[in-house]
Formats: structure tokens, sequence, C-alpha cells
């Protein structure tokens, strides 16, 4: 077994693990936290996507002993008891999600692309996103609610 | 019967407004459950499915000793261990869950390891011995036509002579053209979860659009009644038609191990299995003949439509059907012979999948209308207009139905209108002048799309409301909610018919208890039928609640009036909630049902003739691309879409189902390509080897609109239309405009054959098909020769 003691949205939290344990599997099986999904289980679809020290990670593809000591954020981490986070706010806003199953991973890679560049060109979210497959929706309203949330993110629009 | 015409909004959440999903809030913070994160049961199995690895091949010996030993492992069980009886066929029978002595497919299910973790009964699943005896797999439709191999009897449609018409035609054209299947490619999986109850009782939550179906298909597995099972549906991660008949086997194998093992047990397909062992989309070859006019007026068109079924018929008599029926697309065809041919080949079922068919037949047509108008070297789109549905006698299709709301040449004309078309032709001509290596062609798609399923039986949809004392209200009904919005817009027609706001209303998952016997959420019927079967439940209690009102003030019952969230009797009102619990007092039943049958529809399946569809929709699609003629890459450059919803219900749902089912349907014909390789193993079978469009793939210049004050000429639901396929046929257009960049890679003189998937490898060798065959031209073509 394999002993992690890691941060998850802001809390420390601890598990032991079969060693094979995948970071997906310890966030869904052990803390029950099933906002990020299991799409594919081979790091190509983008559904698991958790923000590990900062930087967007598919979950399927890292071991639970690889995040001890680090800090994760989760779907789960980015809304407030009073408040979605404005990224979630303006998926909401704009329609952007038919199915929702891709929907955390795509706004925890949104996350990851506005936390390092807070005013991303088109093709520089295209190029964000394009690690999350989506079969609903053509992206389209995803793309132009991240548009809008980095517009309030950077303060040059109120939020609704 | 005469629907409800409009809906006033001075409520919250009308009908005709733009409300976001009713889930929206919990997609975007992870608090929307679907089946696999539902909170676990103690005792609960995971189920590994053993495949057979072979396309066709007879079971001779299974060794499970070895396995039953192994950790963790609760039971592992076959065919023989089915109590019922081992079929789920939708439409015909003797359609397996587990193969029973005969593999027909490489992927198909042999047995179930049923285990504490999915991990251990793959562990377990190693220790298994199972003895083949490998037989000839019958892949391609040419080995199935060779040995007549068919999953259900052929049929055809049938108008006039058409082959007397193509003979005494003054011009003629031949050729083949064929289209790939699709996976279906839902982010969330196949999966299902059993739960048995006391005596023979089992709830399964499962992934379908069909939970009837599932729920008979649990009952005939096990051997017990209807009655036993309750199936219970929230919301899919996408669906498409994969979870129409497809859900019912991982249903029934998680029910199977439940029954069997008395614990809870789940089913949940892994990707690269979900994509070997479910089916898929039909893919076609199409061999055409057509006579026609020096103007281009078809006399007489000959299509062989042939599929391949795969190794059941599935709902393929249905998905051929829509084939037969819409490979006139908006064309008026006097002569006409479809002869469909179901192939059965050692693959995996093919199935349903957004569009049923009419995609594929489509795709057949406008391949007929093209090659006219090369043929005439004649501008395409003239030889559309020529041969459009008209009237006086050219408004009949070949199975005999009358085309009675055709928009088609308005809508075209004006999208054509509206994007310059003209100009923007001329701007590719000028493109292509100047570049040598990357041409770019335009195209127009014109759409038709028939509403209802083909077979009238399935057109029926049923509802169940209960207002209570407090005035909320809940609600469920039929349909089952795969992103859809379905759920959103049958709600907001109940918030119009109450006249109250809608977060008065309690969505509810769709459970085979509240409304049995419903037909699958599909044919883009879900809104039509359930919109309708929830309206006329909620206008029973309202007349109910009506009676009440009007004896409490001492009034006709039909001058009471329910607006913006009250009950009015002249000039005195009183809340919605107040009239519920006055009515309760009064003891009226605050629960309906309703039922709703779509009216004026026919169809005879012998003759293949009638009337299937109660109405028509219309769009547009105009695409421009560009391909590389020395990489065959491709890119979609613009997208310019007119789409008929009628009186939308939800015109953001709409926009998003448009959208999305534009880029589905791009995906079908550019880049998803199947492959199997000479054994019958699928290849292509996870994201790494089989492409769907991503963030990168849509249209940079992509624009939607949806055709507005269009309701729709027959009462359904508030004039509304059904929206889910429809825009799935625009993607045609990407192909057409790709082709067009091929003909212009051999100066149009010649009419190329591109099959779809038009992936690279496909447009570099219809582009040397162009270049070879415009060289052994004697001199340029000119138009009449």
């Amino acid at each position: 077994m394999t002993d992690v003691t890691l941060t998850i949205n802001g809390e420390e939290r601890s598990a032991s693990v079969p060693p094979e344990t995948s970071l997906l599997r310890l966030l869904r099986d052990e803390f029950f936290l099933t906002g990020s999904k299991l799409g594919c289980d081979v790091g190509d679809c983008g559904a698991c996507t958790v923000i590990v020290d900062g930087l967007p990670v598919n979950a399927c593809l890292m071991l639970a002993g690889q995040v001890d000591g680090r800090d994760v954020v989760t779907i789960e981490g980015l809304a407030t008891l009073e408040d979605l986070h404005p990224i979630q706010k303006a998926f909401e806003e704009f329609a952007s999600l038919q199915c929702g199953f891709c929907g955390p991973g795509v706004i925890i890679s949104a996350k990851g692309l506005l936390d390092r560049n807070p005013d991303p060109t088109k093709e520089e979210i295209k190029d964000a996103l394009s690690g999350n497959l989506c079969r609903c929706t053509g992206y389209t309203k995803m793309i132009e609610a991240v548009q809008d949330a980095a517009r309030i993110l950077r303060g040059e629009k109120e939020a609704a | 019967m005469s629907g409800p015409e409009t809906a006033t909004s001075d409520i919250v959440g009308a009908a005709h407004a733009r409300l976001r999903h009713d889930s929206a809030v919990k997609h975007v913070t992870g608090d929307a459950v679907y089946v696999d994160d539902m909170p676990p049961l103690p005792g609960t199995l995971e189920i590994f499915p053993v495949v057979s690895p072979h396309a066709h091949a007879t079971i001779v010996s299974v060794d499970i000793a070895e396995a039953l030993r192994a950790p963790g492992v609760a039971g592992i069980f076959g065919a023989g261990d089915i109590p019922g009886k081992n079929d789920i066929a939708p439409i015909f029978s003797d359609e397996p869950i587990l193969a029973d002595g005969l593999a027909e497919y490489a992927g198909q299910p042999v047995l179930i390891v049923a285990a504490d973790t999915y991990d251990l009964g793959r562990d377990a699943a190693r220790l298994i011995d199972i003895g083949y005896e490998v037989l000839d797999p019958v892949l391609t439709i040419d080995e199935a036509l060779e040995k007549g191999q068919f999953t259900y009897p052929p049929h055809s449609v049938v108008r006039g002579d058409a082959e007397g018409a193509i003979e005494a035609a003054p011009r003629r054209v031949s050729g083949e053209v064929s289209c790939g299947g699709q996976d279906h490619f839902y982010l969330e999986s196949q999966v299902a979860l059993a739960v048995p109850g006391e005596d023979r009782d089992i709830t399964v939550h499962a992934s379908t659009q069909h939970p009837t179906e599932v729920q008979r298909g649990v009952a005939h597995v096990l051997g017990i009644e209807i009655n036993d099972v309750l199936v219970e549906v929230r919301r899919m991660g996408g669906a498409f038609g994969g979870k129409e008949t497809q859900a019912t086997g991982i249903a029934a194998l998680a029910a199977l191990a439940a029954a069997l093992t008395g614990r809870p047990a789940k089913l949940r397909l892994r990707r690269d299995d979900d994509m070997i062992v479910t089916g898929k989309r039909h893919d076609y070859r199409f061999r055409y003949e057509a006579g026609f006019g020096e103007d281009g007026r078809l006399e007489g068109v000959k299509i062989e439509m042939a599929t391949r079924s795969g190794n059941v018929a599935d709902c393929s008599s249905g998905v051929m059907a829509r084939a037969l029926c819409h490979a006139d697309n908006c064309y008026y065809l006097p002569h006409v012979r479809f002869d469909g041919l179901p192939c059965k080949t050692n693959t995996v079922s093919a199935t349903a999948f957004r569009g049923f068919g009419g995609p594929q037949g489509m795709l057949a047509i406008e391949t007929v209308i093209e090659h006219v108008a090369a043929e005439l070297g004649k501008p395409v789109d003239d030889i559309r207009r020529i041969n459009y549905y008209g009237d006086g006698g050219r408004n009949v299709t070949p199975y005999g139905q009358t085309v009675k709301d055709n928009i088609i040449v308005e809508l075209t004309e004006r999208l054509m209108r509206e994007v310059d078309f003209e100009g923007r032709a001329r701007a590719v001509d000028d493109f292509n002048a100047a570049n040598a290596t990357l041409k770019k062609g335009i195209a127009l798609m014109p759409v038709k799309f028939g509403i209802s399923f083909n077979l009238p039986t399935l057109n029926q949809g049923g509802a169940l409301v209960h207002v209570y004392t407090d005035g909320s209200v809940h609600l469920n009904h039929g349909g089952t909610e795969m992103g859809q919005g379905l759920f959103v817009k049958v709600a907001q027609v109940v918030a119009s018919t109450f006249q109250i706001d809608i977060d008065r209303i309690k969505i509810s998952s769709t459970r085979t208890d509240k409304v049995p016997n419903t037909s699958a959420t599909a044919a883009s019927s879900g809104s039509d039928i359930n919109g309708m079967a929830a309206h006329i439940a909620a206008t029973e209690i309202k007349q109910r609640m009506a009676r009440a009102a009007a004896d409490h003030f001492g009034v006709e019952t039909g001058s009471v009036e329910f607006r913006a969230n009250r009950v009015y009797a002249g000039n005195e009102s009183i809340s919605f909630a107040e009239c519920a619990h006055l009515a309760w007092r009064a003891r009226e039943s605050l629960s309906a049902t309703g039922f709703y049958r779509t009216p004026d529809i026919s169809w005879d399946a012998k003759t293949m003739t009638g009337s299937p569809f109660y109405y028509y929709t219309y769009g547009a699609c105009i695409a421009e691309a560009v391909i590389d003629t020395l990489t065959g890459e491709s890119r979609v450059l613009k997208a310019d879409i007119l789409q008929d919803v009628g009186n939308s219900l939800n015109p953001a749902i709409d926009m998003g189902q448009i959208e999305g089912a534009f880029v589905q349907g791009m995906g079908w014909l550019t880049s998803e390509e199947l492959v199997w390789d000479e054994d019958g193993h699928l290849k292509t079978h996870g994201p790494s080897t089989y492409k769907i469009p991503g963030s990168r793939d849509v249209p940079p210049e992509f624009n939607v609109h949806i055709l507005e004050d269009a309701p729709n000429m027959v009462p359904t639901i508030f004039r509304s239309k059904a929206i889910g396929e429809p825009p799935l046929m625009l993607a045609i257009s990407v192909w057409l405009a790709i082709r067009d960049a091929v003909a212009r890679t051999g100066g149009r003189k010649v009419f190329p054959r591109l099959d779809a998937p038009a992936t690279p490898e496909a447009i570099l060798m219809a582009i040397e098909d162009v270049r070879e065959r415009a060289n052994q031209l004697p001199s340029p073509l000119t138009g009449e020769g």
C-alpha cells in the first residue's frame, strides 16, 4: 500500500491505497469527489482533468503516490458556498454544456489557462481545450464562455 | 387534435424562453450525478466482460474452475446461467447478450466475471480458458452479398419504372460511393447498476435512452415479469443513439450478475471495450444509376443501398427504412427504385446513431445530384433547384407521402443571398486560380428530414404530473435526458400550461414505474411526444383546479383564468398555491397522467409506403473547405447554417443542438474512420486512434441562425419542431465542399469519387484518381460532351 497525504481544494487529506491507484481513483473512490470523470482512462479525453501544483493534468495518468505532498484542485474546489467561480458562471450562462460529462474537465483546463494567461486569444483558448473532448456541443459556446470569464477575472466586466 | 397555439411569457421560464439546461449549475460544479457517481452500496460487485477474440468461432469449451477460485470473485456467468431467455432483440429475435456456442464478432461478450472490484475481475479473467474453433468470418458487404447473408429480409422503396425511365432519359450517370460508420463516443461510456430487492424485484440504474426496453430485456433475461423490474434514468453523459438498443445488453448483464449473486452489480465498460463491444452507425455502399434531361431534371433514379448490419438485425430495419425514406432528400424523383440490403457480417451490430439512416440516404442522393451537374457541366445548385419538391404533383415522395410544408426553396435562397454565395463562389475561384497546392471548395447542403418514428406505434408519449398543496409541481414523463435539454423544454411546457414560474416545477428522473410502456427517446421526437403528453396531463389538473376555483368564487369554470402564478375570476384572484390547496379541500385529484399519440401518420412496412412523418423539418448549410493537394489534409473554413425549428421551445437549447450536431456530422464525414483488420478486429478503439472533432477542428467562422417566424404547420406542442437529428445532415455540406475542392484539382472535368470519411488518405486518393481521369480525356469537357 502507498500512503499519500496531499492538499485537495485547500484541505489536507490522507489515504492508504494500492500503489497502482491513479489520482483519479484516489479522488473518486477514496474521497468521493466524483466531479472528475473517467472518460477514456488513457489521458486522451480530458474528462478527469484536475490542477496539480498549478498545472492541469489528466488525473487518470498520474499515480496517487505521485501527488504525495502536492496541491490538487478539483472541480469541487472552484465554487464557494455563496458563489460559482466566474468560469463556472460563464459556462452556465452561455449554455456551454449539454450532457455535462466533459464539463468539469473543460472548466478545470480553462482555469489552468486563465491562471497562467489572463488574456488569451481565441486560438490560445482552443489550444488549451484541445485535450478535452466534448461530443455534444461543438465547443463554440465553451470558447465564448472562457472569453467572457477572462474579461470578468481581469475586472473588465462585472460579474452577472 | 388541435394543439396549444401560443405561450405567453408573464412567468419565468415559459415555453420559447432562452433557458439554460436545468442541470447547468450541477454540470459546472461537478454535482450532477451519473450512474458511475452514485454512492456505492455495500457489497457492490463490478463486472469484467470476457469477450470473443475471434470474429467468427464456435465455442467448444469453457473452463472457469481456476478463475472461480481467484480472490474477490463472486461468480462467473455465461449463456447457460441465464434463467430466462438469452435474447434482447429490439425488433426481431435471438439476439443474445452472451454468446451461446457461437461467437459472431470480435468483441462479443461470452462470459462476465463479477468480482469485488473491476481489477480483481480482470485478473481472474486471465485464468479463464475458452476453447474456440475459428470459422471464416464474413467481413465485407461483397462477401455477405455473395453468400446472400442478411440480418432480415431486404426491402425496397419503389415508384414507377426506374429502369425504364433511366433507359428512356436523354442523359445518364452511374457510379458508386461509400460512407463509413461512426462510433458514438459519448463521453460517459455504457454503464448500468443493478440492485436486487425483495422477492424477484430488481432495480436498474441505467444509462439508457430506452428505459422500457431495458425493463423488458432484463425481465426477459431473468425470466421474470416486467413488473418485477424498475429502471431509472436521471441523466446520461451523452448517447446519440448509442444508448437506444445498446444499453439493454449492458443493463441485462448487470442484472444477471445481481440476480445470480444477490448483490448489487455494476457494469461500466471501459472506453476500449465500449468501442469494441457496442454498436455503431451503419456504414453504407451505394451503387446508383440516374436518367435525366438536358436540363438536369431527374427522370429515374436507382440506388442499391447496401449496409453492414453486423452480427444481428438490432434496429437495422428501422435505420434502413429511414435511409430509404431520405434518399430523396429535397428532390422530386418521378421513377424510383431504392433497394436496401442489410448485409449480415461478423462485425459488431450497426445500430441507431443520430440521423438513423437519414444522413446516409441523403449522402447518396446528393452524390447523384452532383454527378448530374458535373456530367452536364452546370452549376450544381441549378440542378438542385430544378429538382426540388414543388407542386402540381411534384410534391409526393417515393414512399407516397405528400410534402405539404415545403420551405426548402425559400430557405436555401435566403441563406445563399445572406451569405453572398455567388460572391463567395467567385472568391473561391480566384483563390484556386492563384494557388497550386491549396484548393478550396464551397457547397450548399439542403436538408429535409421527416419527423416521427417510421413505425407509427412508437409515436406515443406519456407523462405524470402532480400538483402539491403548496403549489409546487412534480413532473415526470417517458423521455430521457442525455444532454439534449428535453427535461427543461418539457418543464417549460408545463410552466406555460399552468402559467407558473418554472422553478415551481420539479424535474424528476425517468422511471418505468411512473410512466410505463414508453418509446425510446429517439427520432428527435422527445419534446414532440413528451411535451404534448405533459401538456395534456397539466391541462387535466388545471381543469380540476379551475372547477374548485369556480366554486370558491361562485363563477362559471370557463371564466377562471390562470395567469402569472395566479388564478383569476374576474377581478378576484388567488395564488396558484392557494388554488391547489382549495382543490385539495374540494377533493379534486391533483395528479394526472397525460398520453399523446401523434396523429395523421401511417406506414405499410410490406409495401414501404404511407405517410410516416407528421411533418418535415428543413435546413441548409453553406460550407467552405480547403484541401492541401500534397498531404490530403482538409480544413473547414466557414459554415453558415439556417435551420427551421418551428416556434422553438427554447432557442438556447436548439442553438446548442444545431452546433453540436453539425460538428458531430463533420467528424463522421472527415476524421472519424473505423478500421477493421482482415480478421475482423476493430483497430480504432480509443481516442488515440479514432479522431472525433476537437476544439481546434470547429470552423473558425461558424454562423448558426434559426429560421424566425416559422411556426410548424401542424399543431405540435406550441408549434415547435424537432431538432435533435436534422442539423447533423447539414454537415454533408463539408464533405461536398471537400469534394468540390477535389474536383477542382482536375479542372472540374471529371466527377470525383470521394468516399466518406474524407480523411487525408481518401482525399489524396480522390485527387490522384481525378487527375488521372482528367488527363485521359481527349479534349476538355465543355459541357456538351
